[in-house]
């Protein structure tokens, strides 16, 4: 354990968003601006569906789509494309031994029943044994697999055969952001080489949008990209998404005669109270372990910011305090104004968005009325990607071109 | 083992030795380490008819539930509640760090999160909808009720922990679904072996009865029926056995190098020697029919504790009396031990306290620990019907003195997760 960290790179991606799916999509939704939102599904709210997917390429039983719903086909079908993306599907050597470390939420629940108990309870004899009754009558029983967050894991080993390890972390945006760095560190300290990481997210849900609301987080129209949103009080669109990476040791990749995306040089996280300035505090001690590898000029921001208020104006004031000017006004961009905000898989989808510009060699056009997000024009070579969550968690990350 | 471990604080492969200096645990018998290991040597069950809710209509009314502490209105203030209670008993224990203050991470293995039936209906009434009552309706009114955004998120246990304890960096929240709780703890020694940290805090808890996750596994025919006897509806290994009983708990270990404990003179409890895992890509809810994931895991973790099956002298059975778990961890147990499965003892602690769920690897690998430091094996009770298919000698109905050096902790759950633990006492 002593040994230097080894060396790790990204070998694969897979995302699917409301943008699309894969790289190239995303660049040319990302290259022609003007994000927006829908808020037909659930006025007026706005979220981010998921584009069509023929899940049929990457999940080929009917049988297996059926078991899952939709939070785990999207993760399935992304988890499919990152191997294929990477060279390693259908090879059981390798996927046998590969790692996995998902992030998930709560799975879905069936609409039509919970209707039915809320209508029907305030007229029932007996409440609870009404209750009780409907759950037994009405619950499909393989519903509770669809639930459990840890079967999206689970299904991403029977369709693809991963099988090294598989461990589902939860917690809303930190467990993208700590899901990676800790597959990160145990590839790094040699205990293990190769990991599938990431998430998926169904944000099309309405008892999502209602736990969300509690808080009054939710975007109401009109829609406005993420930095324009805390004058009329701030707020994230729930985005349907998924994002998975395939990362390994640059020595088991060169065996394999595996090509680089980019390196994965950093994956940091913490924790804050969230008492006034205390993110905007932590994200900078996080910074002060990356910037002195940041290069000003060739490296950009992909910011994770939601739009939920607080946490947004306190990634701003770290971002201008800290990283943009003494950087050469190091150029920002807000995925979330294009993809919403799909909580978990997050981070790993920003981190595949910085693997997709490190790939075409430039950022992708502004697009903020409020001056933070400034043009550039030269080489890319760096990402600092953020990931900080809408109530906790603070996330930085670090990744670049290999050569 | 003892010789590499000696004065470099490395095992025989390099990396820091991992041990365990506090223990904390809460289960259907009780709170803490003594009242608990008393109830379980004395082959007591925690089962009992559930009252926190009424049971109408339901095909299992019986559960493990935790009835002394003060009630709580969901599985997530529950789950934390009963964290809490751990931590602070695995911690005072340890006598490490300071109040509020401790010097490792957070591993937390968690039930599902969710807002639950109680939160639901009193929503619905707030908004007022007199016909069909739909979620934009309760979306209207969610905003009067702040509260349930954090208590709803699947953050917030570890959240109030990592607070409360002042655990360092961003706390994990985790599931391996009935595996959780050693995942934590398989968590906690990788990151220790690594050397991020010298101390890990790894905890698992559960509060999951509640009417919905009751009818969920009931729904899959997972649990038992045996309503009119709950102390003896859990019986693990026995022919008649009809399914696992839903229980609550927590268990929690303070994990630390062994340098670091030595150079502040902890009291070392016990080892983490070894971790295994293996997933399963068989079926969602059942093992592979050949037992080779579960095989692999077991294997792989005595292999990671740098022995052999012939250093197994006690294997602490994930055995959930459910009749497809219990016969594939014969096929597993008795694969890997070979001729000597005959005789090296096997009990499950689930025949007394049910399956705790979330909770259960990290509880059974407290009372793993226990086992090792009283040299006594608690019992798996209720055996009065062996199942012929299954020979191993399970320490029926009565506790018993034993030596034990190297115990072996398995689980298992929905969605092919396995992992074992191999645990020990220190050298000597």
């Amino acid at each position: 354990m002593a040994d230097a960290p080894r060396e790790v790179w990204i070998t694969g991606i897979g995302i699917v968003s409301c943008l699309g799916e894969g790289g190239d999509s995303h660049w040319q939704k990302l290259m022609e601006g003007n994000p927006s939102g829908d808020a037909s599904l659930f006025p007026p709210f706005i979220v981010h569906p998921i584009a069509p997917i023929n899940f049929d390429t990457q999940i080929p039983k009917k049988g297996d789509q059926r078991q899952m719903d939709s939070w785990q086909r999207i993760g399935t079908y992304a988890a499919g494309l990152a191997l294929d993306s990477a060279g390693v599907k259908g090879n059981p050597d390798i996927l046998s031994r590969m790692d996995m470390i998902v992030a998930a939420g709560g799975g879905e629940r069936d609409l039509n029943v919970d209707s039915t108990i809320l209508t029907g309870t305030p007229h029932a004899a007996n409440p609870a044994a009404f209750l009780n009754e409907k759950l037994m009558g009405d619950l499909r029983p393989t519903l509770f697999l669809a639930q459990l967050s840890n079967l999206l894991a689970g299904n991403i080993s029977i369709v693809h055969g991963v099988t090294g390890s598989s461990r589902t972390f939860m917690g809303e945006e930190s467990s993208g952001v700590d899901a990676v760095r800790i597959a990160l560190s145990r590839i790094a300290a040699g205990q293990s080489d190769i990991a599938l990481v990431g998430g998926a997210h169904n944000g099309e849900r309405p008892y999502q949008l209602m736990l969300y609301e509690f808080a009054g987080n939710c975007l109401k129209e009109p829609f406005k990209p993420v930095w324009e949103r805390d004058a009329s009080g701030g707020g994230f669109a729930l985005a349907s998404l998924g994002a998975f990476l395939v990362i390994e040791a640059r020595e088991h990749a060169e065996k394999r005669a595996a090509k680089p995306l980019a390196r994965l040089a950093a994956v940091l996280s913490d924790r804050s109270n969230r008492k006034p300035g205390a993110a905007t505090a932590t994200l900078s001690r996080l910074w002060d372990k990356i910037k002195d590898k940041v290069k000003s000029g060739h490296a950009a921001v992909l910011s994770g910011a939601s739009g939920a208020k607080a946490a947004t104006a306190e990634e701003r004031a770290f971002l201008e305090a800290q990283v943009l000017e003494a950087n050469g006004d190091l150029a920002v961009r807000a995925t979330g104004s294009y993809l919403g905000h799909g909580m978990e898989p997050q981070f790993p989808m920003n981190l595949a968005l910085a693997v997709v510009a490190l790939g075409q060699g430039r950022l992708f056009p502004p697009s903020d009325a409020s001056g933070l997000e400034k043009p550039m024009s030269a080489p890319l070579d760096q990402v600092v990607v953020t990931g900080v969550g809408h109530w906790r968690g603070e996330g930085l990350a670090l990744v670049e071109r290999v050569g | 083992m003892a010789s590499e471990r000696g004065g470099s604080g490395l095992d025989k492969f390099g990396r820091p030795v991992v041990v365990v200096t506090g223990l904390g645990v809460v289960t259907s018998l009780g709170a803490g380490k003594a009242d608990n290991w008393a109830k379980l040597t004395g082959g007591q069950s925690g089962i009992r008819a559930i009252t926190r809710f009424p049971t109408d209509g339901l095909k299992t009314r019986i559960a493990g539930t935790i009835d002394f502490l003060a009630p709580q209105s969901s599985t997530a203030a529950l789950a934390e509640s009963y964290a809490d209670l751990v931590a602070e008993e695995a911690i005072a224990e340890s006598g490490i760090g300071s109040p509020g203050n401790f010097p490792g991470p957070l591993f937390l293995a968690v039930p599902p999160i969710e807002i639950e039936w109680t939160q639901r209906i009193e929503v619905s009434s707030r908004s007022g909808s007199n016909d069909k009552t739909t979620y934009p309706d309760l979306m209207r009114v969610a905003p009067q009720f702040p509260d349930y955004h954090h208590r709803f998120l699947f953050g917030s246990v570890a959240d109030h922990l990592a607070e409360k304890f002042g655990t360092q960096g961003s706390p994990i929240s985790l599931s391996t679904a009935c595996a959780s709780g050693a995942s934590a703890i398989h968590l906690g020694v990788e990151a220790i072996r690594r050397g991020e940290t010298d101390a890990a805090l790894c905890i698992g808890t559960d509060g999951s009865v509640n009417p919905e996750a009751l009818v969920r596994f009931s729904l899959l025919s997972a649990l038992s029926t045996s309503n009119d006897n709950p102390q003896t509806a859990s019986r693990p290994f026995s022919k008649n056995r009809d399914g696992f009983v839903m229980a609550e708990g927590a268990g929690a270990l303070v994990l630390e190098s062994y340098n670091a404990a030595v150079a502040r003179g902890a009291r070392i409890i016990g080892v983490l020697e070894g971790c295994g895992e293996m997933t399963d890509a068989f079926h969602r809810t059942r093992s592979s029919p050949d037992g080779k994931p579960i095989i692999g895991c077991i294997a792989s973790a005595i292999k990671d504790a740098g022995l052999t099956p012939d250093d197994i002298d006690y294997v602490n059975a994930h055995g959930t009396s459910t009749p497809e778990n219990d016969k594939m961890e014969y096929l597993g147990v008795s694969t890997v031990l070979g001729e000597r499965a005959k005789i090296v003892p096997i009990s499950s602690n689930k025949s007394m306290i049910g399956h705790t769920l979330s909770a259960a690897g990290a509880v059974e690998a407290v009372f793993s620990l226990l086992t090792l430091n009283n040299q006594r094996i608690p019992p798996t009770i209720n055996h009065d019907i062996p199942d012929p298919a299954i020979l191993m000698d399970v320490v029926p109905n009565k506790a018993r003195d034993a030596r034990v050096t190297h115990a072996i902790s398995n689980s298992f759950g929905f969605g092919g997760q396995n992992v074992s633990l191999v645990l020990g006492l220190e050298p000597a």
